[in-house]
């Protein structure tokens, strides 16, 4: 089984700071990390490997600099790591990323289960699992926690919703996004690390995919960030004091006042 | 600490182990001191980070380091926990015999599942009447067609009844005295081989002690290690190289205790200041953390000189292994009085530590045992010159 795992370097810190020119993020001086949410997709795909055999190959599109990100991959169990950068991806948006993502991937060829992050702790948007999926029309299963079996070409998984959770059956290749409580991941091996020391990354530049051109970075990117900003602290209610009778009725004048408002 | 100039490799190794001791290790170390279970969660932890095999050939699945890699991790376990580190200590000191002893069937047969953390091992000479003066051991070895019977009784056992794999030592020609010992290997399970007590031990708690039964347990004529009558010459050889190692582990207690000392003594208010600042404290403090080092460096440099290739240094062995567990006796007590009455109560971390160093002066030869070997080491080579 071809296992693919997209992960995301992400700045290491509750405190982002954000650019009040660009509205992005402000990378300068602070370190990166995997994001935490794709630090249990590169543990599940390491025990699919170990379940079912196979490979594990970790992929991401950012600068020169996340290579780092993906040799820790390689310390906890990846077999293989590519990076997907070029000036021509810079500004993306989800929608680009997926579709540069997914023209990466289907490069790899043969892939049988792509695994990301149920999202990015960074942008919060869940948004590039589910483009990378539609891009390449997977099926996908977004917030798994549990992946049963996969046997004949389909796969049986656990699917995490508000209420409890669904068992879903989906043919492969499939694409699914899993939540924190799909594992607990292992530390890294003395192996492994040795590994990531001289491990060969894959790069892939946009002259390297099947690409339109228009589709990539700022101009392949419909959306942008016209403001970010801290939402202000929640004013302290009002505590109506006194009888029950007498604060009820004073609620319910309260109450009716807004609605008129 | 001082810059040793350690090798990418011993630095990866280094990280590693600290970040088990920070992530696996010190959050359990009062549960299991408490409940004296074996540690098998973080044995686990251990092997699947390619631990078990580090100063085992590549070629037997291990990582090829030596005795540098194996007294790295040794002392990063032991700031942790003393007693968790053990499992990992005395499993090398089951191992190191075959290591160096075995032929190329028992290092094929044992060495790779040791490597691979799937067993643990264990070392076994002393007798409840055989401690420092192991030759007045009883527990014998006849050959009896294809295999030797073992008969008798072992104690205060590392790992004993947790591990799969164990080199004990017997008698198979009393007549000899110490020339009349061999090695045998013997795995867990064989019929006439049982455990007894485990011992309720004053620190390392989470290691178990155990007894080694042997009733007319027979034991194949090929898990004789070396030949017959290499038992002792087998047993020092092993001591030799595994010293260090337990060097290490008063280096790791000693240093976890330091930590702790210096950290409190910054928060503890007396007098309307901190007590780091009165230079009575200062002055504890510096030469706790002057003699950490100066043991540490011993132990790193002679676990250089057995990697090295070198042949004579059991005094060099003997040396760091008294020097740094009679260090860590003394530092760990000044750590406890640094903290006054809280370090006399459990509730913080130092009274452990410092029950914890205790046994470093007592096994693999007491500290006395080891100042016989040194000054036995002098005047031999008084002799020669």
């Amino acid at each position: 089984m071809k296992i693919v795992v997209c992960i995301k370097q992400v700045p290491d810190t509750t405190q982002v700071k954000i650019d009040p020119q660009t509205n992005t993020l402000v990378r300068e001086g602070v370190q990166s990390i995997v994001n935490p949410f794709d630090v249990y997709a590169i543990e599940e795909a390491v025990r699919l490997k170990e379940r079912f055999g196979g490979t594990v190959t970790v992929i991401t599109m950012g600068p020169p600099q996340a290579e780092n990100v993906l040799r820790e991959a390689v310390t906890v169990g990846a077999d293989d790591a590519v990076l997907v950068s070029d000036r021509a991806f810079a500004g993306s948006d989800t929608l680009a990323t997926g579709y540069t993502l997914a023209m990466a991937i289907k490069k790899l060829g043969n892939v049988d289960m792509i695994i990301c992050g149920k999202q990015a702790s960074d942008g919060d948007t869940a948004q590039v699992g589910p483009g990378i999926a539609t891009q390449l029309d997977l099926p996908q299963v977004t917030y798994v926690n549990k992946i049963e079996d996969i046997k004949d070409g389909h796969a049986v998984m656990h699917r995490m919703t508000e209420e409890g959770y669904e068992v879903v059956q989906t043919s492969m290749p499939c694409l699914i996004t899993v939540v924190k409580e799909i594992n607990e991941p292992r530390l890294p091996s003395l192996k492994g690390k040795m590994k990531a020391k001289s491990v060969q990354i894959k790069s892939m530049k946009a002259i390297d995919l099947d690409v339109e051109d228009n589709r990539l970075g700022l101009t392949g990117s419909p959306t942008w960030v016209s403001k970010i900003f801290t939402p202000p602290p929640r004013p302290k209610g009002e505590i109506f004091e006194g009888e029950a009778s007498e604060t009820t009725t004073k609620l319910v004048g309260v109450l009716k006042d807004h609605l008129k408002g | 600490m001082l810059d040793y100039l350690l090798t990418d490799e011993q630095k990866m190794i280094r990280d590693l182990c600290r970040q088990i001791t920070d992530e696996k290790i010190r959050p359990v170390a009062a549960k299991y001191d408490e409940s004296q279970e074996f540690p098998w969660d973080v044995v686990k932890v251990m092997a699947d980070a390619d631990i078990g095999g580090l100063y085992i050939e590549q070629k037997y699945g291990g990582m090829g380091g030596g005795i540098m890699e194996l007294v790295i991790a040794a002392e990063e376990f032991s700031k942790g926990c003393g007693g968790i580190a053990l499992c990992f200590a005395a499993t090398a000191l089951g191992t190191l015999p075959i290591i160096l002893f075995g032929n190329e069937d028992q290092k094929q047969k044992y060495l790779p599942d040791i490597a691979s953390g799937k067993k643990i091992a264990a070392f076994g000479i002393t007798e409840p009447a055989a401690g420092s003066d192991a030759s007045a051991m009883q527990t014998t070895a006849d050959l009896k067609g294809d295999h030797y019977v073992l008969n008798g009784m072992q104690h205060f056992i590392t790992n004993g009844g947790d591990a799969e794999t164990y080199v004990v030592i017997a008698m198979t020609d009393k007549s000899k005295g110490a020339r009349g010992a061999s090695a045998f290997i013997l795995e867990k399970g064989m019929k006439g081989f049982t455990f007894g007590k485990k011992e309720d031990k004053m620190g390392i708690r989470a290691s178990s002690t155990r007894e080694l039964i042997f009733t007319d347990c027979k034991v194949p004529k090929e898990n004789l290690l070396g030949k017959e009558g290499m038992g002792f010459v087998i047993t020092m050889k092993t001591f030799d190289k595994s010293r260090p190692g337990i060097g290490a582990q008063a280096v790791g207690i000693a240093q976890g205790a330091l930590d702790e000392a210096v950290k409190y003594a910054r928060q503890r208010h007396q007098f309307g200041r901190s007590i780091s600042s009165f230079q009575g404290i200062q002055f504890m403090l510096a030469d706790m953390a002057t003699e950490v080092e100066a043991a540490r460096a011993l132990v790193y440099s002679c676990a250089r000189m057995i990697d090295s290739g070198a042949k004579d240094y059991s005094q060099y062995s003997a040396m760091c292994k008294l020097f740094a567990s009679e260090m860590a006796m003394k530092v760990t007590t000044d750590a406890v009085q640094i903290f006054g009455g809280y370090g006399y109560i459990k509730e913080y971390p130092v009274e452990k530590y410092m029950r914890d160093a205790k046994i470093t002066q007592i096994y693999e030869g007491t500290s006395q045992i080891q100042k016989n070997v040194i000054g036995l080491s002098l005047i031999k080579e008084a002799l020669k010159k």
